[in-house]
């Protein structure tokens, strides 16, 4: 029973350590990104236009692609059940509302996890056991500065507009749907679909969005840092924040949407 | 509190304590580094030479004292502060921890790319002559990954030096180097050294790199300074750890049989 306890108390320890830890890193980020620019220390534009090539425009196909396919998904179990209620015609609007309230922020953070948040850890990480991470600091540059301001700027801007990306493919996916099987032309598909968006729609998705990217941005550079032992540690850490940040984003998504749900009946 | 400055002290410890947990590894540390001289810090592993040196550029904060360096307390520094100072400071560490996604030309402009205005050409110039001075000229665009030990441990000297730095401070530059390597590196400190009138600071194990290189040494073991001299004083010291490890003799091991079947049986008391 005591052992129960003690794991229970290590437990807590271990998760109070990792929010302090991350809080710190959103803190001293933050702080390089937006008060450091202002006291004279710059950006890294170059470093950071990188970052978005490799975290977003690199992504496209991926995200489309499976964006056009969960389209598809959400018509045909959409359809389903419409069907029996002789309203078929409400596919267009499941798919539209669906997909961009929810499953296009959602998708596309989970395969921005298994590219970038993973690539942060394992990056970073390596730095870390190779004594890099430790030259920066006694070079007199900041490792928070030159390694997660990059990244997290990068996901910043690169995230919402991969999610827009997703929004549009899943959209089309759901076009695919009502032209072969409801007989529906683009163009009838298009206007309906822009009948049953509201802009709140769109915006919620793509404020979801960006807080996913604060989330996938700490926790895989925190894991990076905090790695220890080796090839191994890497190996530990790049797994920890693919699960760690999987397991945040959609409990970050569940609260924000039941703020959206709430907040739009009022 | 009272500046320990004196003549020429570039770097002052003072009652220094480091712990990992409730593990001590540095006890009590005092320590005087003039200025211009090199001084190595001799010990075995473990010993705790490492940590000493990460603390005195700030990579570890000691749990208690001061390092005062050229006159100035980092332990109490903002990081900005400590930032300034450190462009004055040049680490070479033992892993050389070169960045791996950048030539060896970027590694070396790096520091200079950051903290100056300089042209792009003249810090290219700059470059090329850090290179050419650890022996490394032409191998710019090279990646890390494309040389080997030896001459990315010189790389990772000429990153060190790419500042003109005040202060070198080298972290086991003969590990994991053959001796011919090895003897290689230490002439090429002992070229810097007589070249620019650096501080050194150098941690080792290697005997003979040690009495080649120093001004003054200091012997620590097991977190404790036994001996601080001369490599002359240090050649002819009595203290028994200091003869110990200079005549490379093991530790004595005690085996008590009894408490090592209650060991093997795992019986306690």
């Amino acid at each position: 029973m005591g052992s129960f306890f003690a794991l229970i108390g290590s437990r807590a320890i271990h998760l109070a350590g990792f929010l302090g830890g991350i809080s710190k890193l959103l803190y001293r980020s933050t702080y390089w990104m937006v008060i450091g620019p202002l006291r004279g220390k710059g950006l890294r534009w170059r470093a950071s236009m990188r970052q978005m090539v490799v975290v977003g425009f690199n992504a496209i196909p991926i995200v489309t692609l499976i964006s056009v396919f969960i389209g598809v998904i959400i018509a045909l179990q959409g359809a389903y059940t419409l069907r029996r209620f002789e309203a078929l015609n409400y596919v267009v609007d499941m798919v539209a509302v669906t997909v961009t309230r929810e499953l296009g922020p959602l998708l596309t953070a989970i395969i921005v996890i298994g590219r970038s948040g993973s690539a942060f850890a394992a990056e970073i990480g390596t730095m870390k056991v190779g004594e890099e991470v430790d030259a920066l600091q006694t070079m007199g540059l900041n490792p928070v500065r030159f390694l997660v301001v990059p990244r997290y700027l990068a996901m910043l801007i690169m995230l919402p507009c991969l999610t827009t990306v997703a929004d549009t493919a899943g959209v089309l996916g759901g076009a695919l749907f009502a032209i072969l099987n409801m007989g529906w032309s683009l163009q009838n598909y298009l206007l309906r679909t822009i009948d049953a968006l509201v802009m709140r729609d769109v915006v919620s998705g793509l404020i979801k969005s960006m807080v996913f990217a604060v989330i996938i941005t700490k926790i895989g550079c925190y894991e990076g840092f905090t790695v220890r032992g080796g090839a191994e540690g890497v190996g530990r850490s790049t797994t920890a924040s693919v699960v760690k940040s999987i397991f945040s984003v959609i409990a970050a998504d569940m609260i924000f949407t039941a703020i959206f749900y709430y907040g739009s009946e009022s | 509190m009272q500046v320990p400055a004196g003549d020429g002290v570039v770097i002052s410890i003072r009652d220094l304590v480091t712990r990992f947990g409730s593990r001590e590894i540095l006890k009590d540390i005092n320590l005087d580094i003039r200025y211009g001289e090199t001084f190595v810090i001799l010990g075995g592993s473990g010993s705790g030479k490492s940590t000493l040196l990460r603390n005195i550029v700030g990579l570890e904060p000691p749990a208690r004292g001061q390092i005062w360096i050229q006159g100035r307390d980092i332990t109490r520094m903002t990081e900005d502060e400590f930032d300034e100072l450190r462009k004055k400071i040049g680490m070479a560490f033992q892993s050389s921890a070169l960045f791996n996604s950048m030539t060896i030309g970027d590694n070396v402009a790096l520091p200079l790319r950051e903290h100056t205005d300089l042209e792009d050409s003249t810090i290219q110039i700059m470059t090329r002559i850090k290179l050419e001075q650890v022996g490394l000229s032409g191998f710019e665009s090279f990646m890390p990954s494309q040389l080997s030990g030896g001459m990315r441990k010189r790389a990772g000297i000429a990153r060190a030096l790419a500042m003109d730095p005040e202060i070198l401070i080298f972290d086991e530059p003969s590990a994991g180097l053959d001796p011919i390597v090895a003897a290689g590196i230490d002439s090429l400190i002992l070229k810097l050294k007589q070249a620019f009138h650096m501080t050194i600071v150098l941690v080792t194990h290697e005997l003979t790199s040690a009495f080649l290189l120093a001004d003054r040494m200091a012997m620590l073991d097991r977190g404790r300074i036994l001996f601080v001299g001369t490599p002359g004083e240090m050649r002819g010291s009595a203290i028994p750890r200091v003869r110990q490890f200079l005549d490379r003799q093991a530790d004595r091991e005690h085996v008590d049989v009894e408490q090592y079947l209650k060991i093997l049986t795992r019986e306690s008391g």
